[in-house]
């Protein structure tokens, strides 16, 4: 059976080959500091749950360290021109998407094969995961059409997901991060302190304002901490599995999927989200350093409250 | 009950506003609400290694960039760039209803990274609709300019958050996922992509007339 410590080794594999790409490549000015970065990435997929607790502690805590005290750079992986792309983009013309479609489809269909047909009987892969087991037969799908068809250098894929990996740096890691800080906010009792403060303010036995404190709790969170993954976990621990799911019986796919989407209103509204709100206003040179979030309030607002709607409309039908 | 632990996220507030490095931020957000939880040190690092441990595939995502690295170099972003400039919209408003459209698409079948404001932002989307602008009200004014190009930008970020979730492997639907699988409600990821649809929807009805309004406001300009 494929499980997924098999796609934690795929991805292993990939962060080692960053890392060692990167130690090979001069024109970084800080190619120790990448290598070290992508390999304690590797070092974690690969070996995670060999190192022990606090191993894995110390493993973050170097990440953090590499990454906040600038030692990571920009490696120059070597990559076709704009002038080269230009032409390759005539010659292939519109063939181009289909082995881009090759991984969502391989996952989407593969997923409902196994799902709805008897397929799912053989065990072929860990339950309720094999969409993940999926997603990694598809990009190795997808490298064998683009090598047979494409025929690029034998480096190239790793080469040229180095080069999208650094432009974004450790910005690809702060989301497990966030993650991380959100199961440590509920072993302090966070959740339990924001669940006790928002639920004194609601009126016992209201299902209606026990949904709209939700929705504007995961918005507001959200704004706080400029990523609704790090809310998320909290307001589902104040109020979403105890009392939407518990007291009321919700349906807990709705309450997680439109829950988080609340929360994405509130990430058009803050320049916390520094990534999506503050880095295009500088690219577009805006005058306005909020140009972009005053552009997205008439949107966000409206949203929050349709999507506090879609929750108390779809859950407890 | 204590409130201490609740410096923490004071901690990030700060942390974010002063503009600190965000890694270094969260992890020390992290410590402090740990310790002023009464955990030891150990027990406090410990617990958010395990947890990051825990949360491993959230980084699986990233296998897909080879894939993606390979396709730009073979031109992927031009022949994208090239489809939508052959989309000849007039107005603003309805070029940038097809990006959202575009966006929200291509996000909701797992190629959220194949554009972005760096990528496609920047060098098309603004530029062309500000050429879209300037063929409806002529020469633009400094507020027209801003608010197209903040415009612009802004139908990005709502393409993109109401359009990724509907793509099951995507790091919030995991996020979700792992977080009720902990009080024991397991999902298939399918089941929260499905539920991120109705939510898309309406974020594009809401967005798209807004920028319709955009076109509205832009003639009146010219009138």
């Amino acid at each position: 059976m494929i499980t997924l410590p098999w796609l934690y080794v795929l991805a292993g594999l990939m962060f080692a080959g960053f890392a060692l790409l990167s130690l090979g490549d001069r024109s970084n000015g800080k190619r120790f500091g990448n290598a070290a970065f992508w390999g304690l990435m590797a070092l974690s997929l690969l070996a995670g749950n060999q190192i022990g607790d606090f191993g894995n502690g110390l493993l973050v805590l170097a990440l953090a360290g590499l990454a906040g005290f600038g030692l990571l750079g920009r490696g120059q992986p070597p990559t076709t021109s704009d002038d080269e792309r230009e032409g390759w983009s005539i010659r292939l013309g519109n063939q181009l998407f289909l082995p881009a479609l090759i991984i969502p489809a391989t996952a989407l269909m593969g997923t409902l094969l196994y799902n709805y047909t008897p397929l799912g009987q053989l065990g072929l892969f860990e339950a309720k995961r094999e969409t993940y087991v999926l997603l990694g037969l598809g990009v190795l799908l997808a490298l064998l059409v683009i090598f047979a068809w494409l025929r690029p250098p034998a480096l190239a894929p790793l080469q040229e997901g180095r080069r999208l990996i650094d432009a974004m740096g450790w910005a690809a890691v702060l989301p497990q991060m966030l993650a991380a800080l959100g199961v440590l906010f509920a072993a302090a009792g966070v959740g339990d302190i924001i669940g006790g403060v928002t639920r004194s303010v609601i009126p016992d036995g209201s299902l209606f304002l026990t949904v709209v404190v939700f929705g504007l709790g995961m918005a507001l969170f959200t704004m706080i901490m400029g990523n609704a993954f790090a809310a998320f976990p909290v307001m589902a621990a104040a109020i979403g599995v105890p009392l939407l799911i518990g007291r009321y019986g919700g349906d807990p796919a709705v309450v997680g999927a439109v829950g988080m989407l609340a929360g994405f209103c509130g990430t058009l509204l803050t320049p916390m989200a520094a990534n999506f709100n503050l880095v295009p206003a500088a690219l577009l040179e805006l005058k306005d350093q909020h140009g972009v979030i005053k552009a997205q309030v008439a949107t966000a607002l409206p949203l929050l409250a349709l999507n506090i709607l879609l929750i108390y409309l779809l859950a407890f039908r | 009950m204590s409130y201490w632990p609740l410096l923490g996220i004071l901690g990030v507030v700060a942390g974010f506003a002063l503009r600190l490095n965000p890694m270094l931020v969260v992890t020390a957000a992290a410590l402090a609400t740990g310790l002023l939880a009464g955990m030891d040190l150990h027990l406090v690092i410990a617990t958010f290694g395990k947890a990051f441990n825990d949360n491993r595939i959230i980084a699986v995502v990233w296998i897909v960039l080879p894939v993606i690295g390979c396709l730009e170099r073979f031109g992927l972003q031009q022949r994208a760039a090239a489809v939508i400039r052959g989309l000849r919209s007039a107005t603003v408003g309805r070029l940038l209803l097809l990006y959202l459209l575009y966006r929200q698409l291509t996000a909701a079948i797992g190629l959220h990274s194949t554009a972005g404001h760096p990528q496609t932002v920047r060098p098309l989307v603004a530029p062309m609709a500000l050429a879209a602008a300037e063929k409806q009200v002529g020469e633009l004014d400094e507020v027209t300019t801003e608010r197209v190009k903040a415009y612009a930008a802004a139908t990005d970020n709502v393409g993109v958050f109401f359009g990724e979730d509907i793509f099951f492997a995507i790091g919030s639907i995991v996020l979700i996922q792992q977080t009720l699988l902990t009080y024991g409600y397991n999902l298939a990821p399918l089941q929260l992509a499905l539920w991120a649809m109705p939510s898309a929807v309406l974020a594009f009805l809401v967005h798209g007339s807004r920028l319709l309004l955009l076109d509205r406001r832009l003639g009146r300009a010219r009138a």
